[in-house]
């Protein structure tokens, strides 16, 4: 029995909008194993997105628990969030997120700008992070003179600096045509059976989460399926 | 997160966008070349009065009329007219701690030679005028006592005066009008240069004051008396022996208010540091207005700044930044801003400081840069950096990186 990565027990959020309180997790409990690679689908307002902020330690949950590699983080101060989201999870977003008129080594190397690392070993691990999505010879062009799918590799090789063990993909081909995004998942693919990184991802594209091995179906605040 | 670490990505930061970083500093480097400016103005106004007085003599008093109070502002009742010329030579023959004096009776007045004119100070004076005020003669001679008694129309040229009236021509023995009134030229004063007044030294004709009194002004009395005692040492007996002549002379009655004052030249001198003092605080106050004006251009620009990279700063903390990076970060962009300005700023009121010579109207004016200004300049705009960055830096520092990612 592979290890629990990610172990969330009947998570609840709820936040005010002005008078009004809105639930989005109603209580929301499953577990992902080590290696794993899992698909979140559901419409909009499900809560699809605010279950993917509480796993990537961007927010906490109002009540519920959530482990992450063996520790308790719903109780985690926002510092020490911070430093899980530095040294435990990679981000990709659908919108790329990154700096703006900034090289692509200089957007890689973000992270290692919030750890202890020198500054000769950053730049080493950045160009080896971009040479495993096959972009070392951008390393120093500026993200307007890359393409979508390039500027998303350069997101993953941001992802992957320090060796996560999680990492997080919301939407992530949804600004990519169809052959780039297969380029994309197969690179994510690649990361999971051959580095054995866990992936979670959010997608509403059936023919995307047929990547992941496994989908979990996301309604009103609540897991209602999974396959 | 290391300073140095923190500086570099800060300026990295703020050379994506150099134009506006240039203008968000502008406001701090005219504020501190405003500053630098105008202390060294200051600062060369304080030397240029301190070297006139140095150059005058440490023994030299000077009595004028009007009482302690009123600082030589006209009292009432006529205490301006008070001296007479005998009492100067009373003075010089009762007062043993006295070696010469010297009568002093000013007015200004057109002074015409061909077809040039100048309207300058006319300064009416006795012979000793140039031993007394260390002033020597260039070319000729001054007047002596015979021509101060006869009340003779001679006079004697500052070197400006000898300059817009004669140029190049020799001016001894030629005749000037002034007030229409011929005068025989007898000699040309040595230039004593600027140096930091309101004025030019060199722009006056010496006259005896006798001849000013009966023909340029028709009065009986002289504004002033200029004395040198015989040692520096004995200036305060003599300002005592004056006092007690003047007393007896003008019939004052013990306890009553002097109507004349008697000072010594470091009582002068100090009063002139004084003000000039006062003058120079007051110019940096002025322009230290302006530097705070910078400030408050520096937190607008790096609250736009926030503003407009919220994105950004979601991105950091999504990838693991934490409230106190993003906080010196920002913060850092603003302290290297205004330090970059400062710096800028010193270099700029230097510059200026020199090139005033250039501008006509103060060509005159003196300026030294002096060391002290420039740190406390340098540490004036890091803080304003540090103060007016720290609320931008803040209000960064406290988003949500939900929220922030999720900006447009």
């Amino acid at each position: 029995m592979a290890k629990k990565i990610i172990e969330l027990q009947n998570l609840v959020k709820t936040y005010k909008v002005g008078d009004t309180e809105v639930q989005a997790l109603r209580g929301v409990s499953y577990s992902v194993e080590e290696g794993d690679f899992v698909a979140i689908m559901g419409p909009s307002g499900s809560g699809k997105s605010t279950l993917m902020n509480i796993i990537g330690c961007l927010d906490k949950p109002t009540s519920g628990k959530y482990t992450l590699e063996g520790e308790d983080v719903s109780t985690f101060d926002k510092n020490k969030l911070a430093r899980i989201r530095n040294q435990k999870i990679g981000f990709v977003f659908q919108t790329f997120n990154l700096l703006s008129r900034t090289s692509a080594i200089e957007n890689v190397e973000l992270p290692l700008l919030y750890s202890n690392v020198h500054t000769k070993q950053m730049h080493e691990r950045a160009l080896a992070a971009l040479e495993s999505v096959g972009l070392k010879n951008r390393a120093h062009h500026k993200t307007n003179q890359l393409s979508g799918g390039e500027q998303q590799r350069i997101a993953i090789a941001r992802a992957l600096l320090n060796n996560p063990s999680l990492i997080l993909a919301d939407e992530p081909t949804g600004n990519l045509d169809t052959k780039t995004s297969s380029e994309i998942m197969d690179i994510f693919t690649k990361l999971n059976v051959e580095k054995g990184i866990t992936m979670v991802m959010v997608t509403h594209e059936p023919d995307i989460a047929a990547y992941a091995r496994k989908r979990i179906y996301v309604r009103d605040g609540r897991i209602i399926r999974e396959d | 997160m290391n300073i140095l670490r923190t500086s570099r990505i800060a300026l990295r930061a703020l050379a994506r966008n150099k134009m506006r970083s240039f203008l968000t500093a502008l406001g701090i480097i005219i504020g501190v070349g405003a500053v630098i400016a105008m202390v060294s103005l200051g600062e060369g106004a304080k030397k240029g009065v301190e070297e006139r007085f140095n150059a005058m003599g440490t023994n030299l008093l000077f009595v004028s009329p009007g009482s302690r109070n009123s600082h030589g502002v006209h009292s009432g009742g006529g205490g301006w007219q008070s001296l007479k010329p005998e009492d100067a030579a009373a003075i010089e023959t009762q007062c043993d701690a006295v070696k010469f004096t010297s009568s002093s009776t000013n007015t200004r007045a057109q002074v015409v030679y061909g077809n040039k004119n100048w309207n300058t100070s006319v300064q009416g004076t006795g012979a000793r005028y140039p031993e007394i005020r260390n002033w020597e003669i260039e070319t000729g001679t001054f007047f002596d006592e015979a021509q101060v008694k006869a009340g003779a129309k001679v006079c004697v040229l500052g070197s400006e005066v000898k300059k817009s009236l004669f140029e190049d021509e020799d001016a001894i023995g030629k005749v000037l009008r002034v007030k229409q009134i011929p005068f025989r030229v007898l000699g040309v004063l040595k230039s004593k240069g600027e140096s930091g007044g309101w004025f030019n030294r060199d722009d006056m004709i010496a006259v005896p004051y006798t001849t000013v009194m009966k023909r340029l002004q028709g009065v009986e009395y002289i504004s002033s008396i200029d004395i040198q005692a015989i040692s520096m040492a004995q200036t305060v007996e003599a300002k005592r022996q004056i006092e007690e002549l003047l007393r007896i002379r003008h019939k004052i009655a013990p306890g009553a208010e002097d109507d004349f004052q008697v000072r010594n030249m470091s009582e002068i001198a100090e009063g002139a540091a004084q003000s000039t003092q006062i003058l120079g605080i007051l110019l940096g106050s002025i322009a230290s207005i302006s530097l705070l004006v910078g400030g408050i251009g520096i937190m607008n620009i790096m609250l736009v700044s926030v503003t407009e990279r919220i994105r950004e700063i979601g991105i950091r903390m999504a990838v693991g930044a934490r409230e106190k990076d993003i906080l010196l970060q920002f913060l850092t962009e603003a302290v290297v801003l205004s330090v970059l300005g400062g710096a800028l700023g010193v270099a700029f009121g230097i510059g200026s400081s020199k090139l005033m010579k250039f501008i006509p109207i103060f060509a005159q004016w003196k300026t030294i840069v002096s060391p002290g200004a420039i740190v406390l300049a340098f540490v004036f705009s890091a803080s304003v950096g540090i103060f007016f960055g720290f609320y931008p830096a803040r209000k960064a520092s406290k988003l949500d990186p939900i929220e922030a990612l999720r900006y447009e």
